[in-house]
């Protein structure tokens, strides 16, 4: 079958790929582009674990045709590092002990970050509302949560 | 054959292509692409239209009409649509809410399809190109209407639409069952009109007509609801899933049913 | 956290330097960046994706199977039956000499449980594989099935597992584990009160967040290196070294990263049949569950029963305990004649109680075989004889932690299996407990010590 170009920028870097028509976003970031910081843990829209962020608002790559993405922007997980320094979040996840087998973890912290980038200062409540997409099995999410919670409060520090 | 998704910018070339076999329409994706993930080979073409009506809000006075479109998100977050807020908000997780639309969440299989049970107390009507239908009509004969639903469109409810979801994990699970009830009140209390439907008590959304029929004269009281929490379950036909069985549905249905009343 | 020092102070040298102290996880860095690297985040050019036709029955016979227009199916490479298994009947536990045989990794003539591997399907891509295994026909003759533990022990219950011949595992001891101290007959005779109850549970799944697979790579020199999540490593390349009867130094197993396991990712499952694929094609093999398998195919923990018949006396002694115990194996041993040993050694529980009977049945049904998960064998166990020791205290009419110090073993007792009691705390964790829960319990008893007899 013949491909069919797609182009978007991925933590914003320039992609373009010739792929199948009907290939998932997760697929293409994963097997097609080498992103392979979303996971595929259900393929069903329950687990989180592939939840990349597309033009500021959180999606499931799982169940998102890479097709229906073209021009669009597109953040993950491996790309909020910047020159080697840990985004809050990721500084937060790991001195809070809020990793353990690691594979909800990518997923975790794209459905975080778009809680901070539209609600700076959130509850415990909202974060605990925003992650209500994602499951981890092994922490019992509380060090997650903390996690949040912390580097919100780090990043409101920064800026006074 | 290989999945391959086909895109119309207007709902009349998109509802041709339908016509083709193995043809399903692609909303969010929340059902249909996860259909195909899980290996359901039957679909081989999804079918999109971008035609901007289908994503189109109107709110004039109390008559609402939301384009298929539209998603949980943005239903949640609209100024005008407050009321439905809590309904939207019970789908998914946050991600699923910025995926999955008004029209798919119609064709949701039990125990998912919690927004259209807040549609069905409204009394929505849905609209295809063929003309429009009464939501329950429509939901009656989902599983044959093979047409794009454009929009829904209803009433905006003068004392607001009560709204419940009962799931085991908080704050978020797949439901054990949704209530969505619109009531009218005379001025001496007593309900003059009762719209109550019910989520995960049949394979798909449905009417509680025996409690509705039970609750009008009747004051919003633990004795004057308690004719129509008898009655609750009549007609019901609860799916058995991993989140609840059959048996366990119709047992609680009194219970959170009454609460929502007394609220 | 706050480390108390002043137990067994005298028992060891003060140099605890790493218990106590936050320290970074050495795993953290890789899982907040998405740099991990769990199996599935390799992808090699011309892989092949496997997908599996299952048992739609829970037993029935295999009169014929037909692959010719699966096999025709655009994108299909090959399709594998039993008889492309070199040695096709395994066990996990062979490897420390437990057997029997008793499993197939195709089913053959036969399927024991729903959703058993029966036909294996490589094509070059999912979908196909998919398309394909929906053509596979196989004809089957359903059997009688059994669900129900104490129904398949019936005389007259259809065989779950011929190789077998009986629905229970026979060990060394006959038709269970069997633990026998004392008298515990005299026991009851002697007790001011005896309590038997009953305990069931279900099987639960571990339902970890990256699913069970492999992928397989043929490294051109007939040596196969296997990414897989596996919690076993060298046991599975072990268990597949004897199914695909192949050298073990052709296999080359990368793992270690594990996406949530949780004891379910110990059977070996999809590496066997992934390698073989990945030889009889030449190509890369990737098998992985779809969320559906593993909430279904994979091996939960086992449905257990528990009877436990208590004698006790007025002033909380207990005099007598016997406890028969169940373990729903499924169609296949797995873990399981393990996991229903381990509770025999577990039970009387940390008590110390001079008469004790201990019987513990693993028994075949034509359910999803069952197998190890986070302390099975001793987990509903635990949960059983605790409700149990609530129950007694409140029959005795005494407070629930009372009641344990009571029975707690203390170094130097004596165990039911003839092991005098070493390194015993449970006095100490529950006068901690105590503590912490604010549920104060008598002085004598905050002042009793694990190795000091009478104090």
């Amino acid at each position: 079958m013949a491909k069919i170009p797609v182009q978007f920028t991925l933590n914003g870097a320039e992609k373009a790929e010739f792929i199948d028509s009907g290939t998932t976003l997760l697929h293409a970031l994963r097997d097609k582009i080498g992103d392979t910081s979303p996971k595929g843990g259900c393929h069903q829209g329950t687990c989180g674990a592939c939840s990349v962020i597309i033009d500021g608002e959180l999606r499931l790559s799982c169940l998102t045709l890479a097709e229906t993405c073209n021009g669009a922007a597109i953040t993950t997980t491996s790309g909020l590092s910047q020159g080697g320094v840990l985004h809050p979040l990721q500084r937060a996840f790991l001195d809070a002990f809020a990793t353990q087998c690691g594979f909800c973890t990518p997923g975790m912290i794209m459905a975080a970050k778009v809680l901070l980038d539209h609600t700076p200062d959130p509850s415990r409540d909202e974060v605990v509302e925003a992650l209500s997409g994602n499951i981890c099995r092994c922490t019992g999410y509380e060090p997650i949560i903390q996690a949040v919670l912390t580097a919100a409060r780090s990043n409101s520090q920064n800026a006074a | 054959m290989a999945l391959a998704l086909q895109t119309f910018s207007t709902v009349k070339d998109a509802n041709a292509a339908l016509k083709a076999a193995g043809t399903r329409y692609l909303g969010g994706g929340t059902l249909v692409v996860r259909g195909a993930n899980e290996g359901d080979v039957s679909v081989s073409s999804l079918i999109r239209s971008t035609e901007p009506a289908l994503s189109a809000i109107t709110v004039s006075g109390d008559n609402v009409r939301i384009g298929a479109s539209l998603t949980m998100a943005a239903i949640a977050g609209h100024p005008n649509l407050v009321a439905l807020a809590r309904a939207a908000r019970a789908v998914g997780g946050p991600a699923i809410r910025n995926m999955a639309t008004v029209g798919g969440n119609l064709f949701a299989p039990a125990p998912y399809g919690d927004f259209t049970v807040a549609l069905l107390a409204l009394d929505a009507i849905v609209s295809t190109e063929g003309g429009e239908k009464p939501i329950e009509t429509f939901l009656a004969k989902r599983q044959s209407n093979h047409a794009i639903v454009t929009e829904v469109g209803f009433t905006l409810p003068a004392e607001g639409l009560r709204f419940l979801k009962v799931s085991r994990v908080k704050p978020k699970g797949v439901s054990v069952l949704s209530i969505a009830a619109v009531l009218e009140q005379a001025p001496d209390g007593t309900v003059s009109s009762a719209h109550i439907a019910l989520g995960c008590m049949a394979d798909r959304p449905m009417r509680a007509k025996a409690a509705e029929e039970a609750l009008l004269g009747r004051k919003l009281t633990s004795d004057g609801i308690a004719p129509a929490l008898a009655v609750a379950s009549d007609g019901t036909s609860p799916v058995t899933d991993p989140i609840a069985s059959a048996w366990y549905r119709n047992e609680v249905l009194p219970v959170h049913l009454g609460r929502l009343l007394l609220a | 956290m706050e480390l108390r020092k002043s137990y067994f102070a005298d028992q060891r040298k003060d140099d605890l330097h790493e218990i106590g102290q936050p320290r970074p996880r050495s795993d953290s860095p890789g899982h907040v960046t998405g740099k991990t690297a769990y199996f599935a985040d390799r992808n090699f050019p011309g892989m092949l994706h496997l997908k599996m036709v299952r048992s739609p029955y829970h037993h029935a016979r295999i009169r014929s199977i037909d692959t010719s227009e699966a096999q025709m199916h655009p994108g299909v490479v090959k399709i594998l039956t039993a008889k492309d298994v070199p040695h096709n009947v395994y066990t996990i536990l062979i490897l420390i000499q437990i057997g029997p045989e008793d499993e197939t990794v195709l089913a053959d003539g036969k399927v024991r449980w729903k959703g058993e591997a029966v036909v294996a399907v490589l094509a070059e891509t999912e979908r196909a594989a998919q398309e394909a295994t929906a053509k596979v026909k196989v004809d089957y003759e359903v059997l009688p099935a059994v669900f129900d533990m104490e129904e398949a022990l019936k005389p007259g219950a259809p065989v779950v597992n011929e190789y077998h011949g009986r629905n229970y595992y026979l060990y060394d001891s006959g038709e269970c584990r069997k633990v026998r101290f004392g008298d515990v007959e005299a026991g009851f005779a002697g007790a001011d009160h005896v309590l038997e109850q009953t305990y069931q549970s279900s099987p639960i799944e571990h339902a970890p967040t990256e699913t069970t697979g492999c992928i397989v790579a043929p490294e051109g020199n007939d040596r196969f290196t296997c990414y897989t999540n596996t919690q076993a490593m060298f046991f599975t390349l072990d268990n597949a070294s004897i199914i695909l009867q192949m050298p073990g130094n052709r296999l080359h197993f990368v793992g270690g990263t594990v996406g949530g396991g949780f004891g379910g990712k110990v059977d070996v499952i999809v590496e066997p049949i992934a390698i073989l694929g990945a030889k009889l094609t030449g190509r890369p093999v990737s098998f992985i569950y779809s969320r559906e398998e593993e909430m279904q195919i994979s091996s939960p923990r086992a449905a257990e029963k528990v009877v436990i018949k208590d004698g006790a006396m007025k002033d909380g002694r207990i005099v007598a305990r016997k406890v028969t115990g169940y373990t729903d194996a499924g169609a296949y041993s797995r873990h399981s004649p393990y996991g229903a040993q381990k509770g025999a050694g577990h039970y009387p529980g940390p008590y110390t109680i001079p008469n004790v009977w201990i019987d513990t049945y693993c028994v075949y049904t034509n359910r999803t075989p069952s197998s190890a998960m986070r302390g099975f064998g001793v987990t509903i166990g635990d949960f059983a004889l605790e409700v149990q020791m609530d129950k007694l205290a409140r029959l005795i009419g005494m407070d629930p932690l009372e009641f344990r110090f009571i029975n707690a073993y203390r170094d130097g007792d004596m165990k039911a299996h003839r092991q005098p009691t070493e390194g015993a705390a449970l006095i100490e964790c529950m006068q901690e407990a105590s503590r912490a829960a604010n549920w104060p319990v008598a002085e004598k008893f905050m002042a009793m010590s694990s190795y000091a007899k009478g104090a």
